[in-house]
């Protein structure tokens, strides 16, 4: 079985994100990188079914120099070797570029099965996935928290508003990795050491082939708006209190 | 050119869900800027019969495809559909729900139309004839303003932000063929298992009563289901207490988890570590209850309660039955 998982490198879930002050990105300085949390899900279940099947998972990643650590972490937790995708013209490229770049990379390796994040907590464009699959002609089922392979059908849960729904489609296929699906190793410390002997292929987009040019630009970032302060209900006694915040809810806020 | 300011609409058994409605009273607001028409999509069995309603939320005009491979929804058949009379008629705006099927379907539009797309945006507006999507970025840490050199220019709405305002219109039919090619349906729904408990999904609440680390245990949330009963409201949770497995997965509210954004939020026992302030911080209104005064939360909160929840909320819950009675 060759089995691809995607990765990217985010901030960690608890960095604080500020905006330059010219609007034209976030300030990167002090961040702690990450592997995308979806796309640790998605490498875990690619670990499972070449455990349970045999053959090779290829971590591939789109994203700047300092990526490389990112591919290195899938590399220690098990996969067997790399490719990254690393071109500065690439740097805050769209969902469209980017697949297009994993695609051209996929391309040229074999692939049955490809493991995406359900979408990356950065630009959380939830995105990628459906457009990597429908570049590469393959069917995908996105947001899924369980996964099955059995005489060469994907089967999986998806969760939908208000109900699940258990899909299934023929290899070769991509899905995308929701919590729940699994709860992904750590690396071991002898994962790491090998890890660093592991092949990792570093090519440009030229070399790919593909155009870095983005259709969906950031024109500006800027601050989350700011809420106005709240009132805080004041008293020593909790049912007074929870009778003026019901009033308050009724009267003033119009909510309840 | 590129002309008319489009949605993909979106239906469940034959019933519209409420973000078709939000989606066409938007695109009414962007055409009528644009002095274009707004027309919907509509996939789907059996359907041809509701899609006058949109009408009635601005919709000029409605293209249906009724079709039995249509439904259930799967991504290759809705796909296949809504590319085909797009690329016939060549709108310069296409806009689609940020619920689980339109950013399932969005991306994969994305790829057959070669352009882009701004993911659950929660504000577009017009500037200079173009699009310009404001959407929340790591996790509404920071917003982005998005631009989209390309046609047509993609956008994905968050459900529950934009008001579905009526503004009747002809809301006339016409039928499509989605020429489907059976070969190329390789998806297929074996089971839709629904929830029996008749609670609005997180994304889709009016109101929702959250609990975290504070609730002690599985056993703390009883009080919140008997406030929710009361308010009819869904129950979410914090990453703390879905990690220490008090709550399901599904219900966890957060950066990791879902972003909501009801008319009210009211959050007891979370301290509001950033990731959850993430999830939720689009809500309309904010309650805060928890005993410590320093937490996070009451940032965020318009109305904060500093005390014990345990006894708070029982009360609370008292008070909310006599004014709803």
């Amino acid at each position: 079985m060759n089995i691809v998982a995607c990765v990217k490198q985010v901030p960690d879930t608890e960095a604080q994100i500020k905006v330059k002050p010219d609007g034209s990105g976030i300030e990167e300085g002090g961040i702690k990188w990450v592997m995308n949390p979806y796309d640790e899900f998605g490498v875990e279940e690619a670990l499972k079914l070449k455990e349970k099947t045999g053959g090779e998972v290829t971590v591939v990643s789109v994203g700047p120099a300092r990526a490389m650590e990112t591919i290195r972490t899938a590399l220690a937790m098990g996969a067997d070797k790399g490719i990254h995708v690393c071109d500065p013209a690439l740097d805050g490229a769209d969902a469209y570029a980017t697949a297009s770049a994993l695609a051209a990379a996929i391309k040229g390796i074999p692939h049955d099965i490809i493991f995406c994040g359900q979408r990356a907590i950065d630009d959380d464009s939830a995105q990628v996935g459906a457009i990597l699959a429908e570049l590469l002609g393959i069917p995908q089922t996105t947001v899924v928290t369980k996964f099955d392979l059995t005489d060469g059908a994907v089967r999986v849960i998806r969760p939908i508003e208000g109900a699940q729904l258990l899909i299934e489609c023929p290899l070769p296929a991509l899905v995308t990795a929701q919590k729940g699906l699994n709860e992904p190793r750590y690396a071991s410390l002898p994962g790491i050491m090998k890890a660093k002997k592991k092949p990792v292929d570093v090519k440009d987009a030229a070399a790919l082939g593909v155009s870095a040019e983005s259709k969906a630009r950031v024109v500006r970032f800027v601050p989350p708006p700011a809420r106005a302060a709240g009132k805080i209900i004041c008293g020593d006694d909790p049912a007074a209190k929870a009778a003026e915040l019901a009033r308050a809810l009724r009267e003033e806020a119009k909510v309840i | 050119m590129a002309k008319g300011v489009w949605i993909v609409a979106e239906q469940r058994d034959g019933a519209f869900r409420k973000i078709s409605f939000e989606l066409a009273a938007t695109a009414r607001k962007l055409a009528d800027q644009l002095g274009e028409e707004v027309c919907a999509v509509l996939c789907g069995s059996g359907i041809e019969g509701i899609a006058g309603q949109l009408g009635k939320y601005g919709v000029d005009k409605v293209f249906v495809a009724d079709n039995p491979a249509l439904e259930p929804y799967t991504t290759d058949a809705h796909a296949a559909a809504v590319a085909k009379v797009v690329k016939e008629n060549d709108p310069a705006i296409l806009l689609l729900g940020a619920s689980t099927q339109g950013k399932d379907l969005s991306g994969r539009l994305v790829g057959k139309l070669a352009t882009g797309l701004a993911t659950d945006c929660t504000d577009v507006k017009i500037a200079d004839g173009r699009l310009l999507a404001i959407r929340p970025m790591y996790a509404g840490k920071c917003f982005g303003e998005i631009a989209i050199s390309s046609s047509p220019q993609m956008a994905t709405l968050r459900p529950n932000v934009f008001p579905a305002v009526e503004n009747e219109k002809a809301g006339g039919v016409v039928k499509f063929d989605p020429s489907l090619d059976a070969a190329q349906l390789k998806t297929k729904v074996l089971e839709v298992q629904k929830d029996a408990s008749g609670k609005a999904d997180l994304t889709e609440a009016n109101v929702i009563v959250s609990g975290g680390r504070g609730m002690k245990g599985p056993e703390g949330y009883a009080i919140l289901e008997e406030l929710a009963a009361v308010l009819g409201a869904t129950v979410g949770a914090s990453r703390a207490s879905v990690d220490a497995g008090w709550r399901p997965q599904s219900d966890q509210v957060g950066q990791t988890g879902k972003i909501v954004s009801p008319n009210l939020y009211i959050a007891c026992g979370i301290s509001g570590a950033i990731q959850h302030l993430a999830g939720m911080s689009s809500s309309k209104f904010i309650v805060a209850i928890n005993k410590d005064a320093e937490a996070p939360i009451f940032t965020k909160a318009d109305y904060g309660v500093v005390d014990d929840l345990f006894k708070v909320v029982p009360e609370f819950t008292k008070e909310c039955k006599k004014l709803l009675a």
